[in-house]
């Protein structure tokens, strides 16, 4: 094979195998980077393997919201009208942080079936519900209805 | 050489498909649920006397659009002085759902702006605007006498949707 | 009356459109020069109808005219006056408009001040135009109008949200968009020249300020956005991997490489495929954006009013316009010539190196950003990507990059020696491994990570300079440094200086939420940050508490901070945080929330140091762009001799030979 052919024939191979690996990278770093997003009733359900980070979609519960005197530890508790799940977070809630307003958190179950936030997200418009809460709650419904007794809080 | 060449157009093809999928989870494309159906049936209590209670089945018998506001919504005022107006002129009747607000804050601000509904449902815990598929603020539902969802407005409503939409929907209703 | 003037001027100037795009294309086909000059008095046409329609909707807001729906949502009778102006393009249908405008005034200024280059190639290019002008006026004129009547006419409007009362919000959007549009005429060029079937350097070399000049834009539309969240969202971050974000950082890496290909095309007559299909991708990724962020496709912090039919009106454009752009690419881009070979380290093999870097990176950062819409069409659930992918995924990619920067002007053309390049450059590696080591002596805190950062970044310093010295000492005077020659050493000192400032930054800021009532001390990165009250300030409509904040160093006070949390009359709640800036690091102090009844407050307190030299390295990689584009080289018509055979010697940015 001529030296040129050769040259080429390198560079392609290097080239695959740059995509290859690439390719590889990529992918891996996006599984372990997509944080799926529940509802409270399918947290309630079980659907969570424990100790995987995910988002909690969901409304505020009006009259849960309260702080610790001494420290800024936050409780409150995320419903889809359905379930509730408390919550417990550390620091400062965004502005557009309200009773009865849509809010996502994000964070994990931890032991005592409490959701420990790490982030909590009210950054919309004040008119608007995510899709993904939207959809939630309409499922919530859907299975309500069906007479589906798994996470069904009246 | 050649095929290779179609590879941006094929990347092209599958990006606008997912983008195409995309469009179609919107709420607002896909047709209510509702649509014909029976509207969902409800009891609460009205805003302006909370002693009395509104029900689905008191308002059955006479065509209405429900129109789900609130005072912390901007885009209400600006559909509001057509509420108003469609009020005025008595073709239609109004009903209000008063969705994820206090008492207070309802009426100070129906007080400012006016009150076009015959009648207001307070919805204390947004359960019936959930049930309703409300997502946002302002919609409005054209219910027929018999309790069925004709239509779904999303956003303000205009002059055209009360001359075009809501109006031919109710003629061929008793008014 | 007038808002009616002003939606008929926007119809006739789609007339315009219309005949733009089709009258000098057939013209080009058929050889009519009657057809094909009426390119240019269409585009000017359509220019004067677009400037009176945007005239109208200004007017209208500045005499606040509230019967139009459109400027009662967006402003109201307390807006003060020099606000009126910006909130034009404060939602969706004004700043569409906007988009018009300097759509229209681009294709006016190629127009005017393209008469040297070849009548049926400007002719298709200019009908090219019109058929992105049509989309946008269509689009305008069917679907958002913006002299809507309200009926019956308000008194007043509503109030615009205060986040858009703010200086970097206002710019932000005009500069982004002379980006996008800017890429417009690349792409109007690719397209021309692929309906002809060749690849004139000619069109090539006079493309390329424009390029540079759209790419300056996005650079700085970028930064203002970055800068804008930083000192006005209240949460420190000044990138956020967010979908909207990304939508503008696409078109900027494909831009990036667009840049570095036409310049060799235009020298080399080389890389002629790149150039065209970049042109197409940068701005094929603009209209992408523009149809991510109108859509309401994608949950994002701040996405326009989203609109299902105004998303399939864009899809449905986007389709028309990039594919049918690169289905003549798959057609026509074969027969263009194939490239000379080069040796293996080339100045050609270094920058393609560059494209492909660049190009992945962009793909990357689309797939992450469309990856929730395949899980969702797919049913895998409803899923975001995190930001950790982004930035891993960005660094890998980058970071080799960064590295061969300064490599990249000391190599020849066609072939030469890496030892020998390396040599040259041996000094500035040197003098980089020695500030770094100098760096983590000063401040020990800084991870090794992070100390590799900062010499890279040095060393696209240092390297840059080794350039610029070793031309002004090898080359003849009066021809030392062109125009092009420090825009571009410019530009990749910005690169570096951002460099250093993303990776200290990142490394070594600190954030601290602490719960804090009148009196109390609180240590950051060895500032005393001391809170002696809180008092309340009442604004224009708005009530607000203020926090007054002393920041001393061992002792000495160094300022003064008053955040404040804001209550707009409207119920909004929004955070003013106080920020000490410096060339070497900010401080930035917030006020979160009142804690119980004792006058407690949560605070969050950020110490962000060399953060000032990310923005600041976008500035000079912006200069560098302007500049590049004055070069007056560029202006000049090739002539013979300067055809692509000739020795490396004769172009003007070559080296001598080697001591």
């Amino acid at each position: 094979m001529n030296p040129l052919r050769k040259r080429r024939l390198i560079l392609i191979s290097a080239l695959v195998l740059g995509v290859g690996a690439a390719t590889a990278l990529a992918l891996t770093a996006l599984n372990e980077n997509v944080n799926h997003f529940y509802s409270p009733s399918e947290v309630a359900a079980g659907k969570i393997a424990h100790g995987r980070t995910f988002r909690l979609g969901g409304v505020v519960l009006e009259g849960s919201p309260r702080r610790e005197e001494s420290t800024l530890k936050a409780h409150f508790v995320v419903t889809d009208r359905f379930a509730n799940l408390p919550v417990e977070f550390e620091g400062i809630l965004p502005d557009l942080f309200r009773e009865g307003q849509s809010v996502i958190a994000v964070g994990m179950l931890n032991a005592s079936g409490v959701f420990a936030a790490e982030e909590v997200l009210a950054k919309h418009d004040e008119n608007y519900m995510p899709a993904e809460v939207k959809e939630a709650i309409d499922k919530g419904k859907a299975r309500r209805e069906a007479g589906a007794p798994e996470g069904a809080q009246p | 050489m050649l095929l290779r060449a179609f590879i941006p157009l094929g990347v092209f093809a599958a990006i606008g498909l997912v983008l195409w999928s995309g469009i179609g989870k919107n709420p607002q494309l896909l047709p209510s649920a509702l649509l014909g159906k029976p509207a969902p049936a409800f009891a609460a209590k009205a805003l302006h006397a909370p002693e009395t209670e509104i029900t689905s089945a008191s308002l059955l018998g006479k065509p209405y659009l429900l129109n789900v506001f609130g005072s912390w919504c901007v885009s209400c005022r600006v559909e509001h002085p057509l509420l108003m107006e469609v009020e005025r002129r008595g073709e239609i009747t109004l009903v209000g759902l008063n969705w994820n607000d206090t008492r207070e804050d309802a009426t100070r601000w129906l007080a400012q702006f006016g009150d076009p509904y015959s009648q207001i449902i307070f919805d204390a815990d947004g359960r019936i605007a959930i049930d309703f598929g409300v997502t946002g603020a302002p919609e409005s539902f054209v219910i027929s006498a018999e309790g069925r969802v004709l239509h779904k407005f999303v956003g303000p409503l205009t002059e055209d949707d009360i001359e075009n939409k809501v109006k031919p929907l109710l003629a061929g209703q008793a008014l | 009356m007038m808002p009616e003037l002003g939606q008929i001027a926007l119809i006739l100037a789609l007339l315009l459109a219309i005949v733009q795009a089709t009258v000098p294309l057939i013209g080009a086909h058929w050889r009519q020069p009657a057809l094909m000059a009426v390119a240019r008095p269409a585009a000017y046409g359509q220019f004067v109808f677009v400037l009176f329609a945007y005239g109208i909707l200004t007017e209208a807001f500045v005499a606040q005219d509230f019967s139009i729906a459109y400027v009662a949502q967006n402003s109201n009778l307390a807006l003060p006056w020099h606000y009126r102006f910006s909130a034009v393009w404060g939602a969706h249908e004004g700043s569409l408009l906007l988009w018009v405008l300097i759509l229209s005034g681009w294709t006016v200024a190629l127009a005017a001040l393209s008469s040297r280059l070849p009548e049926r190639f400007m002719a298709r290019a200019l009908a090219v135009l019109g058929i992105i002008s049509i989309g946008f006026l269509a689009f305008t004129v069917l679907t958002s109008n913006p002299f809507e009547r309200h009926v019956p006419p308000l008194a007043d409007g509503n109030d615009l949200n205060p986040l858009l009362q703010d200086f970097g919000l206002i710019v932000h959007p005009p500069m982004l968009y002379m980006g996008y549009v800017g890429f417009a005429v690349a792409f109007a060029f690719a397209v021309a020249a692929l309906i002809e079937g060749r690849v004139d350097r000619q069109w090539v070399r006079w493309s390329r300020p424009w390029t540079n000049v759209a790419w300056a834009f996005l650079t700085i539309g970028i930064a203002l956005g970055s800068w804008w969240a930083y000192y006005e969202l209240g949460w420190g971050g000044w990138w956020f991997w967010d979908p909207v974000e990304n939508a503008s950082f696409m078109p900027w890496l494909v831009g990036a490489a667009l840049i570095h290909s036409q310049a060799v095309t235009e020298k080399r007559g080389t890389f002629a495929a790149w150039t065209l299909l970049l042109a197409i991708c940068a701005f094929s990724l603009s209209l992408l954006g523009t149809f991510l962020v109108r859509s309401g496709v994608l949950t994002s912090v701040h996405a326009f009013a989203s609109d299902p039919t105004r998303g399939i009106f864009i899809l449905v454009f986007l389709v028309i316009v990039t594919g049918g752009a690169l289905t003549l690419y798959a057609i026509r881009a074969p027969k263009l010539a194939a490239a000379p070979p080069v040796s293996l380290y080339s100045r050609e093999s270094l920058l393609l190196l560059n494209n492909i870097l660049l190009v992945t990176a962009c793909a990357m950062v689309l797939i992450g950003t469309l990856y929730p819409l395949v899980a969702e069409a797919l049913g895998w659930g409803k899923i975001s990507v995190g930001p950790p992918y982004f930035g891993l995924m960005f660094f890998v990619l980058m970071a080799p990059l960064v590295w061969l920067i300064p490599f990249g002007p000391l190599t020849r053309w066609k072939g030469d020696s890496l030892p020998a390049v390396f040599l040259s450059l041996r000094t500035a590696l040197a003098l980089a491994a020695l500030a770094a080591a100098l760096v983590w002596i000063v401040e020990r805190e800084l991870p090794l990570k992070a100390v590799i950062g900062v010499c890279a970044g040095i060393w696209v310093i240092f390297g840059t300079l080794a350039f610029l010295l070793r031309r002004m000492r090898n080359a003849a005077p009066g021809r030392m440094l062109t125009a092009e020659m420090v825009g571009m050493s410019l530009a990749h000192i910005g690169v570096g200086i951002f460099v250093v400032g993303v990776v200290v930054t990142e490394s070594l800021n600190v954030e601290r939420d602490v719960r804090m009532q009148a009196g109390d001390m609180v240590e950051v990165a060895g500032y005393q940050v001391t809170l002696r009250e809180v008092v309340r300030q009442d604004g224009p409509n708005f009530i607000a508490d203020e926090g007054v904040f002393e920041i001393r160093q061992d002792g000495e006070l160094m300022s003064t901070q008053h955040p404040q949390k804001r209550r707009y009359l409207r119920g909004q709640v929004m955070t003013e945080a106080a920020l000490d800036a410096g060339f070497f690091a900010d401080f930035y102090i917030a006020m979160g929330e009142p804690i119980g009844t004792g006058g407690a407050w949560a605070i969050r307190l950020y110490y962000k140091p060399m953060i000032r030299w990310v923005w600041l390295g976008a500035l000079l990689m912006m200069a560098g762009g302007l500049v590049s584009a004055t070069e007056r080289r560029l202006r000049q018509t090739i002539v013979e001799r300067e055809v692509v055979q000739s020795a490396p010697e004769q172009m003007p940015d070559a080296l001598p030979e080697r001591a």
